[in-house]
């Protein structure tokens, strides 16, 4: 089966800093993939050079066949590929509701004179919009209560949230997420669990995730890649990964304390 | 009496015209944190292409207006694809060196043009100064105050209304998100020379067409520097309010001050007064204010 977004021989460094070394690898439509490793091993590198951030230096990145690393990184959300980052990047001083609005916009087709007019066209892809988002992201998040929010005003687990629903505002195929749970309590991480299985699942958006919460990683993911230093060491269902001796002995060197954290 | 409201009312006008260029600073900063000390000379330039197209080619003002706009847009894009690019991800100071170094050569291209002879403006407007019955507004002021203000609030509206407009709010917040957006940032850092280069050559126009024009009128834009500095480096209001400011304070430092010194002090009215309120707002009047938590 081919690949719905494949990693070929990725290199990418910066100055003397081999960030990436060849890394290749795929997923599947429609799977939870997770991207583990220690502090520094290039997870956000590659997700970076997915959604073009960076590009690299040698090596392909092909959705469904087209090669992501020529085109311009403001290309990349049309084609269905949308991103949450690891340190909240929402538009603070704006409303929740805005902010998940904002990530609709690619798909507004109205432009100055039927927005002008507003009836017809303009006011049906407003209202299904409106629809959208309001019955559907909103819901599925549950943040119907904070949706007039500011942003900025708002407790770290709930902006995440609100960052996820901006994503999925843009109806991508494909939703990277780089450490959803970081900095969650338990409660909270669990909720975020969830969302991303139904995400995947109800909707049937592809989930490519960086995670550090091994519980996570572990239960939800479909596939599991590992790296290392910028190179991939391991890839396979989490069973596999949890067993591996390289995977083991990259996360700690101490295989007891591993094994504690792999569960 | 007289002469003080008629002092105000002409620092307003100048203030006016000051928020325009100020408004051209506040644009490029807001998007891409780059402090433009070629302003000034920018400015220049808007004054000679349309000092040229009006007096060479015989132009109507609408014209020759039109032109320095189409030319402010190709300033703005060739210094941001030529200048600026390259130095993506250089330091930010290097950058604002660059932009001092943008500014010499600029001036320089315009002495060997233009020669540093003063010229004064064809006139545009018509000659009558305003009567507002407690004073009286020069007709160069006058309609100058009246092209700042129309192209201040059409800036301010494309700011905040336009699809561009918004775009450009998304990447001054922040640049990371706007790019995941589908913005093309690079697209807007562009776009954001091409207005501030407009506002400036605007500004640029009007000033020439009050005091004449000559290379040397880019000085002004060390004024304005106060300006922005004054009202906050991103903030749109400050730029307008800090105008106003600066343009009234050195009208009334003209009046008062100047005969008890000798002159001179109006063009450092502005400069101490700056001092005085960065010391108790160091943002400046409306800057945002930077807090870092650790």
């Amino acid at each position: 089966m081919d690949y719905q977004l494949s990693v070929n021989d990725v290199h990418l460094s910066f100055g003397g800093l081999q960030a990436l070394n060849g890394v290749s690898t795929g997923v599947n439509e429609g799977e939870i993939f997770s991207i583990i490793g220690p502090n520094g091993a290039g997870k956000t590198c590659l997700l970076n050079c997915i959604n073009r951030f960076y590009r690299p230096q040698k090596g392909s990145i092909k959705l469904e066949g087209r090669d992501l690393t020529r085109l311009s990184p403001h290309k990349i959300p049309g084609l269905g590929i949308a991103r949450t980052f690891q340190n909240v990047e929402l538009f603070s001083h704006m409303s929740v509701l805005d902010n998940i609005r904002l990530g609709a916009h690619i798909h507004l087709k109205s432009g100055f004179l039927t927005g002008g007019i507003y009836f017809g066209p303009c006011r049906n892809e407003e209202m299904n919009l409106r629809r959208h988002i309001e019955n559907e992201i909103i819901d599925l998040l549950e943040i119907e209560q904070i949706r007039k929010s500011i942003v900025y005003s708002l407790p770290y687990g709930l902006q995440k949230r609100v960052e996820l629903g901006r994503a999925l505002a843009m109806q991508p195929k494909i939703l990277l997420l780089d450490e959803p749970a970081t900095g969650m309590n338990l409660e909270e991480t669990e909720d975020m669990a969830r969302f991303i299985l139904d995400i995947n699942e109800e909707w049937g958006i592809t989930i490519v995730l960086i995670e550090h919460d091994m519980g996570v990683v572990m239960d939800i993911s479909d596939r599991v890649c590992v790296l290392d230093f910028g190179v991939k060491i391991a890839e396979g269902v989490p069973e596999e990964i949890r067993h591996n001796e390289q995977v083991i002995k990259a996360y700690l060197g101490e295989q007891d304390l591993t094994l504690s954290r792999l569960g | 009496m007289d002469i003080l409201i008629q002092v105000i009312v002409t620092g307003i006008a100048t203030g006016g015209v000051y928020g325009l260029i100020a408004l051209g600073f506040v644009l490029i900063y807001k998007a891409t944190s780059v402090l433009n000390l070629a302003m000034g000379e920018f400015m220049t330039l808007g004054a000679f292409v349309c000092f040229t197209v009006l007096s060479q080619l015989d132009a109507p003002f609408y014209l020759a207006f039109a032109l320095t706009l189409v030319c402010a847009f190709i300033l703005g894009a060739v210094v941001e694809r030529l200048v600026l690019k390259p130095l993506i991800g250089e330091p930010i100071i290097s950058v604002i060196m660059v932009t001092i170094g943008l500014g010499i050569t600029l001036r320089g291209i315009m002495y060997m043009i233009w020669t540093p002879t003063f010229r004064s403006f064809p006139q545009i407007f018509p000659p009558e100064p305003l009567q507002l019955g407690f004073a009286v507004i020069p007709s160069g002021l006058w309609w100058g105050l009246i092209l700042a203000v129309a192209a201040t609030v059409i800036f301010i509206l494309i700011f905040k209304f336009s699809r561009i407009g918004v775009a450009m709010r998304a990447t001054a917040n922040d640049q990371q998100a706007a790019l995941s957006m589908g913005i093309s940032v690079r697209g807007i850092f562009a776009m954001s020379w091409c207005f501030g280069a407009a506002a400036s050559m605007i500004g640029g126009i009007v000033i020439g067409n009050i005091n004449g024009i000559s290379v040397y009128m880019g000085d002004v834009g060390l004024q304005v520097l106060a300006v922005i500095i004054l009202g906050g480096l991103d903030s749109i209001a400050g730029a307008i309010i800090g105008g106003l400011i600066v343009g009234i304070l050195q009208n009334l430092t003209g009046l008062y001050i100047d005969p008890l010194v000798g002159g001179g002090a109006k063009n450092v009215a502005p400069y101490f007064i700056l001092v005085l309120i960065l010391m108790i707002r160091p943002y400046g009047l409306f800057g945002k204010r930077i807090i870092e938590r650790v």
